[in-house]
């Protein structure tokens, strides 16, 4: 029987963000580059009633929502990279980079629950947002800010990747 | 089909462990959990045969509205399996056909 | 009949359904000092909820953050405040309404029948999936989203090997991210819409681990003889055909609200599409024209578990009211804010425009 794999649909309206709009938009390079800690992006870009990712975080860097349904609109001034948001966005759309990390490498933290959870150390496969693995990374932390399951991973990646990884695949 | 031992999320707990018979084979399963649930884990899918088309039917909807898991249990026909107890020793059957009404104690 | 059944039981609310909305409108009703009896069909409270491993979106007030089968067990201790209140019954489904007596009738397990005589009845019923028509959707392993779930989420029991999910609604996507927790993998899900119909996070959550959304494409057959062994897919856009390799087909194609009893009350219906079936007309206060009844969550119209707890707190509040029971009249002002702005967003046209043909000013 035949796979679906050449049916790979890459819309937005599938579930794929396609560069940057309202709701998902990257930090300021200049910023960005000597964040220590890293910055948030949120890939929220459709109205729905949530606010965690405002309520949650403890810098005041997730805007005020005027409305519940607002998109999160970040002040990134005020953002420490403390990925709280990442480990409490019910839709899992919150993500830091590091670009202090190394020179040629950066640190993603991203939210994790699934099974085999990886130890620090392990190599894991990094994928993109349709699932494509785009190359390996490694666990430096794993994380549980909320003790509720939904645990944090600490990835490094080579820099070119930070775009493009979402999510890691345990390879062990 | 093999129970979830582990999850990244829930912790199941079970109840007791009790042994009943699926068309006369023994099985076993929670006490409490549905029947049919413990039917599914021991990897039996098709719980009756339709009165006119015969065709087989299983699980379906699992909140006691479809009809579609309906089994003899214990001589009782027509019982929901989604959201009956299993309990020890139950004698659980596949139903064939509408399945017939038992006779009152003291008719014949 | 058993002897002891025959005696008809009384209670001031009587709430069928001890979901989301129920459990809210049981907590209600209660803290207002009514005395409440909630039947429940299935073996424990908590409905739909106790299936939910994702954290829920909304505002703090709806438990936002908090995963779906935990918010469960707050409303049941939020419940157990008033243990000389609430009486709770498992296992036990409302069967029939006679609008000439007021009574209901009641079946425990599959044996035991009984009468209630209730002075209020707070319908928090709940939906029944949908199916839609193929050859073979009787096979063993065409499966409803939501049996699924009860299987793999309350019992721990694995479902199958590959599973093929149709629909891309809400309840498709979750259920798809909660089959992968559990070890399952998901072919792909099929949709028929040229968008997915639930949010856009849920499913940008599946599509990075791989599971492929196939837009405008729908099943035209299960495979197999005695279970299901595959399912012929066909692409809406160009009517290629081809087959994929699955031993489930998890049926996610929408609910209808479950509301029979209202028929049988006489409550004025309407057919709402943007609700997924028929629903009561109802006020504000989800009063529906018998001044007995009162409706809550997705018996109300499809929506979510969240506008479910809101709606099912209005209905037990004025319930109580309507028994006399002093209330904060400032509560329902609150409650009507909460629902207006979880349903303010882009997903929530449909139930805006749906609300506007059945709620009476």
């Amino acid at each position: 029987m035949g796979t679906v794999s050449v049916f790979v649909d890459k819309a937005f309206k599938s579930g794929v963000l396609n560069g940057e709009q309202p709701g998902a938009v990257l930090p300021p390079d200049k910023l960005w580059e000597s964040k220590k800690n890293g910055l948030v992006i949120i890939e929220c870009p459709q109205r729905i009633p949530c606010n965690p990712c405002n309520t949650s975080c403890p810098a005041g860097a997730v805007k005020p929502f005027e409305d519940i349904n607002d998109l999160p609109s970040v002040d990134y001034a005020k953002c420490t990279g403390c990925a709280l948001c990442v480990a409490t966005c019910p839709g899992l759309a919150c993500f830091v980079v590091d670009l202090s990390f190394s020179n040629e490498r950066a640190l993603i933290k991203l939210p994790y629950e699934m099974l085999p959870l990886p130890d620090p150390g392990d190599e894991v496969e990094c994928l993109d947002r349709v699932g494509e693995a785009v190359g390996p990374g490694r666990v430096e932390a794993v994380l549980e800010p909320l003790k509720d399951s939904t645990k944090v991973l600490v990835v490094s990646v080579k820099k070119n990747l930070i775009l493009d990884v979402r999510a890691v695949r345990a390879v062990n | 089909m093999p129970l979830i031992d582990r999850h990244p999320v829930l912790s199941f707990k079970h109840g007791r462990k009790v042994e009943f018979t699926f068309d006369g084979k023994k099985m076993q399963g929670f006490e409490g959990e549905p029947i049919a649930m413990a039917l599914h884990s021991e990897g039996v899918r098709i719980y009756r045969e339709t009165p006119e088309m015969k065709r087989p039917r299983g699980f379906f909807c699992a909140i006691g509205k479809c009809s579609s898991c309906f089994m003899l249990v214990d001589d009782v026909p027509n019982v929901r399996t989604c959201v009956t107890p299993l309990r020890e020793g139950m004698r659980v059957c596949t139903q064939r056909g509408k399945g017939a009404v038992l006779p009152m104690e003291g008719e014949q | 009949m058993n002897e002891k059944h025959s005696e008809i039981q009384e209670a001031e609310i009587l709430v069928i359904g001890g979901g989301a909305a129920g459990l809210s409108a049981a907590a209600e009703a209660a803290s207002a000092g009514a005395g409440v009896l909630v039947l429940e069909s299935d073996l424990h409270l908590g409905g739909q909820l106790v299936k939910q491993t994702h954290k829920f979106f909304g505002s703090k007030d709806e438990y936002a953050g908090t995963r779906g089968f935990l918010i469960a067990g707050k409303l049941l201790e939020e419940l157990s405040a008033y243990p000389d209140k609430v009486k709770t019954m498992t296992n036990t489904a409302a069967m029939g309404y006679y609008k000439n007596d007021g009574v209901v009738t009641a079946m425990r397990g599959e044996e035991e029948y009984f009468k209630l005589k209730p002075k209020r009845i707070v319908m928090a019923t709940g939906a029944q999936e949908r199916l839609i028509a193929f050859p073979n959707n009787d096979l063993p392993g065409v499966y409803g989203a939501g049996a699924v779930q009860t299987l793999m989420n309350v019992y721990g029991v694995s479902p199958g090997d590959r599973v093929l999910m149709v629909g891309a609604g809400n309840i498709g996507l979750i259920v798809s991210y909660q089959l992968i927790q559990a070890g399952v993998s998901v072919v792909g899900i099929l949709e028929a819409m040229p968008n997915i119909g639930g949010y856009w996070v849920h499913a940008a959550k599946i599509r990075r681990l791989g599971v492929p959304i196939l837009l405008r494409h729908t099943i035209r057959a299960a495979l197999g003889s005695e279970t299901v062994q595959g399912a012929l897919v066909e692409s809406l856009a160009t009517g290629e055909r081809f087959q994929l390799d699955c031993d489930i087909i998890c049926m996610a194609v929408g609910l209808t609200p479950t509301a029979e009893m209202l028929w049988q009350a006489g409550c004025a219906m309407k057919y709402i599409p943007e609700l997924c079936g028929h629903v009561p007309v109802r006020n504000k206060r989800q009063r529906t024209t018998h001044e007995d009844f009162w409706i809550a969550g997705d018996a109300a119209g499809i929506e979510e578990a969240s506008a479910a707890m809101i709606e099912g707190r209005v209905a037990g509040l004025d319930a109580a009211a309507s028994l006399g029971y002093s209330v904060d009249e400032n509560r329902f002002d609150v409650f009507a804010e909460r629902l207006n702005s979880l349903r303010r967003g882009d997903t929530a046209a449909k139930i805006r425009s749906g609300l506007e043909k059945v709620v009476a000013a």
